[in-house]
């Protein structure tokens, strides 16, 4: 563990005293509404506390269908981690409820017991899945039944996954063909789901296209072997304690596992309701945003109903955050919204759609301009009124996208030959869209990105769509621009766009996947990382993102043949400590098993003293860090420890944990601290990919919290061992999968060690084991390890013990410095940013 | 931002001696407090010396702690990326300031700097 921990900076001294601002909900519209007002300097005027119905920052809604699909991990879409609020001194109370507001004494109540005052008040709490009534939804004692999901929250969507990936679940039924419904339809086809939709309109996706984009979209979602049962209504859900299937008005049953209700939202405005704000639809505002008939209570996003309307997209929001911003920090107080016009433009279900206004004529004046060809998923529709467009639905094909949202959005004159809007006739192609968009358009609405600014990044020599977005960040929030980034980008490089086909590289430098690269360093008995670049790098030329992963790669397969070379090592791996944000470094002694005696523990004592140990901490590995030390003075603390180091640096095997086990536990049923320790001293110092996290636990309770490892160990009752990988309990939460159980601990260290090695083999470059695992299959790792069905356990055995036998404490080097200035300092003069000493 | 070319700026400019070249490894960084001010000097696998502001001006993060190629230098803080030749980030960050620096006949490495302040201890 390497984490400091952070604390708000003091106020400056006679400053005037900031107001307070509090924020109900942490969801898109919160956050945003929060960003805008810190871009207008409002930290300077208000101390931030926000409150959140759930327990992480804020994240990114529109892709949870990419969490379902497995697309992204679920650390992918966050929009703002933790570190964000504490950099910027808002108080976060995430997975805390507020129940009440007094609008009176100006205090929010929440289900924390706490009292919380305000001087601004913003309400976000946007909306919740909405559960039609249906016989069977819901459990005697009123919750949902075991087997029914909502598809609102991140939360929602682990359930779902990990409910989709146990073996005996085959078959899924979704309520709602919408955007969401079929969304979650097609994650869950991903995982190997049979899914039906049931969607009680008359064709799919009803409030965004008329029924000929429907019948075009039926086509192309059952092409993915997706059944749809258009205009049926689900009646009740069937089963007694799980669900075993769904009944239908008008038609069969339908036997299924899971069955996922994404049949619209509903604003969450049961705090408005109780605290006795203006409700109707949704929480009433002005076009200041603020409630109706109150002065200091403002409310955003989904839970807002302006002028009777109510939105569930993004883009209103975004609009509403800077209108609200400007009134709350006084920026600008003449500012204000008057509606959005929403344009929906998406992949839903692997198709490309675009819809935006009207999908059909209402006036016998309209134009309506529709071509259509099933056969290939395609379909285009659009209204014409007064020349102008009113509505547009594409389908499949969203290469005039960006054109027909800039003549929607503005009511831009419309060319005489209307085919023009959907085609690019006898033009340069796609390009005339993208050249038609004002330099001032914003491509990438989470990060506000410009197409100037990308047309800039690409004259400044960013030459592929990675590149210029790497250059500008845009397409990294929520990736829905992704198509409008690429259109940008390669009409701006006129054609010299580059494909970007690193995407498949082990390192980037090297434009070779993993199997590849190995062959070719064993073929050509390459042996240092300047070797590789000097053989395989294009133009032979070093590559600085590359180095860390091939040093790494290098080491796994030559264990004592490596020829290591210091400047291809991150700083870490240089001087076997972790750097900290105040370039300063974190020490960590080897503690095996979190097993310590009194003289390691009168030691660390001792050279804590001695260094002035600014902060001695436990990690959550069960250590001692010592943190706070210069570059310089390690070699000295290393020697006064005297002990070997911890590798809690570097992507390595780091450490065992374990719990108490028999000897001293009631319940311990295996002796966990002693397979801890031989586990941690025989793979000690072993690099991997990425960093490998291990436990275990003499008992099913789990004290050492196997479940959650890179792999992890549970005793079980009759001597016998279960052995779980993949495992993660950071940014990305996962239970581990069972690779086997044992009758030995001898077999349990050789089975990690092969999993281990197997996982060092093949798994990409910083990719976890929560990846890797659920990437190649739990299946194929039993048989693979376990079974030993590719014949592979003895060569991955006689590897891993090579690697064991090449191990040597990196500290023993402390009083002879491999490379000259190896430990010299390299802080500013002036130290920034200071980290607080406790 | 570059500080070259040196030899145009005779009166605002001055030779600082850093000492031998080989204190620093090939491939590798070294920070030294040159008028008060902290310069990274990296030699590069071929033997050449490149010079850029020590602090990152991202988060303040050690430049002459990073990793290096031919080209750029990478924070190992955040991983902002700079180039050795002209300071500026490719990653989005303000851009270093660059020094003019060589190896001289008794490889030591010796780094122009320009008085741009006026505050030399020299």
């Amino acid at each position: 563990m390497t984490s400091v921990l952070d604390r708000p900076q003091g106020r400056h001294a006679g400053a005037a005293p900031r107001r307070r601002l509090v924020v109900v909900g942490n969801g898109m519209a919160g956050a945003r509404a929060v960003e805008e007002i810190l871009a207008r300097g409002g930290a300077e005027q208000f101390t931030i506390t926000m409150f959140g119905d759930e327990p992480y920052g804020n994240y990114n809604r529109i892709m949870l269908s990419h969490v379902l699909s497995g697309e992204e991990s679920d650390a992918d879409i966050f929009l703002n981690a933790l570190p964000w609020y504490r950099e910027n001194s808002i108080t976060l109370h995430a997975g805390v409820r507020v129940d009440r507001i007094d609008k009176f004494t100006k205090h929010v109540f929440s289900n924390d017991g706490r009292v919380t005052p305000y001087d601004t008040l913003i309400i976000a709490t946007g909306s919740r899945s909405h559960m039609p009534p249906m016989d069977g939804l819901y459990t005697p004692g009123g919750s949902v039944k075991h087997g029914v999901f909502g598809f609102r929250t991140i939360d929602d969507t682990r359930r779902m996954v990990q409910h989709a990936q146990q073996e005996h679940h085959r078959r899924a039924v979704v309520i709602g063909g919408g955007l969401l419904g079929l969304e979650a339809a097609y994650g869950l086809k991903s995982h190997g789901i049979d899914v039906e939709v049931v969607h009680s309109g008359g064709h799919l996706m009803n409030a965004q296209m008329g029924p000929d984009g429907g019948a075009v979209l039926r086509r192309s979602v059952e092409a993915l072997g997706i059944r749809v049962h258009t205009s049926s209504r689900t009646t009740a859900v069937l089963g007694s304690d799980m669900v075993s299937g769904v009944s239908l008005r008008d038609r069969e049953d339908i036997a299924c596992d899971m069955v996922v209700v994404a049949a619209g939202i509903r604003p969450n405005v049961d705090v408005a309701v109780l605290s006795g704000l203006p409700v109707e639809r949704a929480i009433v505002v002005d076009d200041r945003l603020r409630v109706q008939d109150e002065d200091d209570i403002y409310a955003v996003g989904e839970c807002v109903q302006h002028r009777g309307e109510v939105y569930g997209l993004v883009a209103p929001l975004w609009e509403q955050a800077v209108v609200l911003a400007n009134h709350v920090t006084g920026v600008d107080t003449s500012a204000a919204y008057l509606g959005s016009r929403t344009a929906t433009k998406l992949k839903v279900a692997g198709v490309d759609v675009a819809s935006m206004g009207l999908h059909g004529p209402e006036f016998d004046t309209d134009e309506h301009i529709v071509f259509s060809e099933p056969s290939r998923g395609i379909f285009k529709s659009i209204v014409v009124r007064d020349n102008k467009m009113v509505g547009a639905t594409l389908l499949g094909d969203s290469r005039k996208v960006a054109y027909l949202t800039q003549a929607y959005d503005r009511g831009l004159p419309l060319p005489d030959e209307r085919i023009a809007l959907m085609f690019d006739v006898g033009g340069p192609g796609e390009a005339v869209g993208v050249a038609e968009l004002d330099d001032g358009a914003q491509v990438c609405n989470c990060n506000g990105v410009s197409k100037k600014a990308l047309v800039d990044a690409v004259k400044g020599g960013c030459s592929t769509v990675s590149g210029a977005m790497d250059a500008t960040r845009a397409g990294k929030g929520c990736g829905s621009c992704k198509l409008l980034v690429r259109q940008v980008v390669e009409w701006a490089a006129d054609g010299a766009v580059e494909e970007d086909p690193a995407a498949s590289y082990y390192v980037p430098g090297i434009p070779l996947d993993k199997p590849a690269l190995m062959a070719a360093i064993r073929k050509q008995g390459l042996r240092s990382v300047s070797q590789v670049f000097t053989a395989l790098a294009p133009g032979s030329a070093e590559d600085a993102k590359s180095k860390m992963g091939l040093a790494s790669l290098l080491k796994m397969m030559l264990a004592d043949r490596y020829i290591d070379e210091r400047d291809a090592r991150f700083i870490n791996d240089r001087v076997h400590a972790n750097i900290q944000r105040d370039g300063t470094f974190s020490v960590v002694p080897q503690m095996k098993g979190g097993v310590t005696s009194v003289q390691q523990l009168r030691r660390i004592a001792d050279v804590a003293e001695k260094h002035n140990v600014p902060l001695i901490k436990l990690t959550g590995g069960q250590r001692i860090d010592l943190l706070g030390i210069p570059k310089e003075d390690l070699p000295q603390v290393w020697a006064d420890l005297d002990m070997p180091s911890g590798y809690a640096y570097g992507k390595s095997f780091r450490t065992v944990k374990t719990c108490v086990g028999k000897d001293f536990c009631r319940y311990g049923t295996g002796d966990s601290t002693k397979l801890g320790i031989e586990i941690e001293s025989r793979f000690q110092g072993i690099e991997s990919p990425a960093k490998l996290k291990l436990a275990v636990s003499g008992c099913p309770r789990n004290c050492a919290e196997s479940l959650v490892k890179d792999v992890g160990v549970v005793a079980v009752e009759g001597g016998r061992w279960e052995l779980y990988v993949g495992g993660a309990a950071g940014a990305h939460i996962r239970k581990g999968d069972l690779l086997a159980t044992v009758d030995h601990p001898e077999e349990v260290k050789v089975l990690t060690g092969r999993f281990m090695q197997y996982y060092r083999e093949q798994a990409n470059w910083l990719e976890r084991t929560y990846s890797f695992v659920p990437r190649v299959g739990i299946e194929h790792l039993r048989a693979v390890i376990v079974e030993d069905s590719e014949g592979v356990a003895a060569q991955l055995d006689a590897a891993m013990q090579a690697s064991v036998d090449s191990y040597v404490d990196p500290w023993s080097e402390r009083d002879d410095p491999l490379t000259p200035g190896q430990f010299r300092t390299s802080l500013p003069l002036t130290v920034l940013p200071q980290v607080p000493v406790r | 931002m570059s500080a070259d070319p040196i030899s145009t700026e005779p009166v605002s400019t001055s030779s600082h001696i850093l000492g031998p070249v080989d204190q620093i490894p090939f491939g590798e960084g070294r920070a030294f407090g040159v008028d008060g001010e902290q310069v990274a000097v990296f030699r590069l696998r071929d033997g050449t010396l490149r010079a850029l502001s020590a602090v990152c001006p991202h988060r303040g993060g050690p430049i002459a702690d990073g990793t290096i190629d031919r080209e750029v230098v990478m924070c190992p803080l955040h991983q902002h990326a700079f180039s050795l030749e002209t300071g500026c980030s490719s990653t989005g960050a303000e851009p270093l300031r660059t020094y003019s620096v060589q190896e001289d006949a008794e490889q030591n490495i010796v780094l122009k700097y320009p008085h741009i302040r006026g505050n030399s201890l020299a």
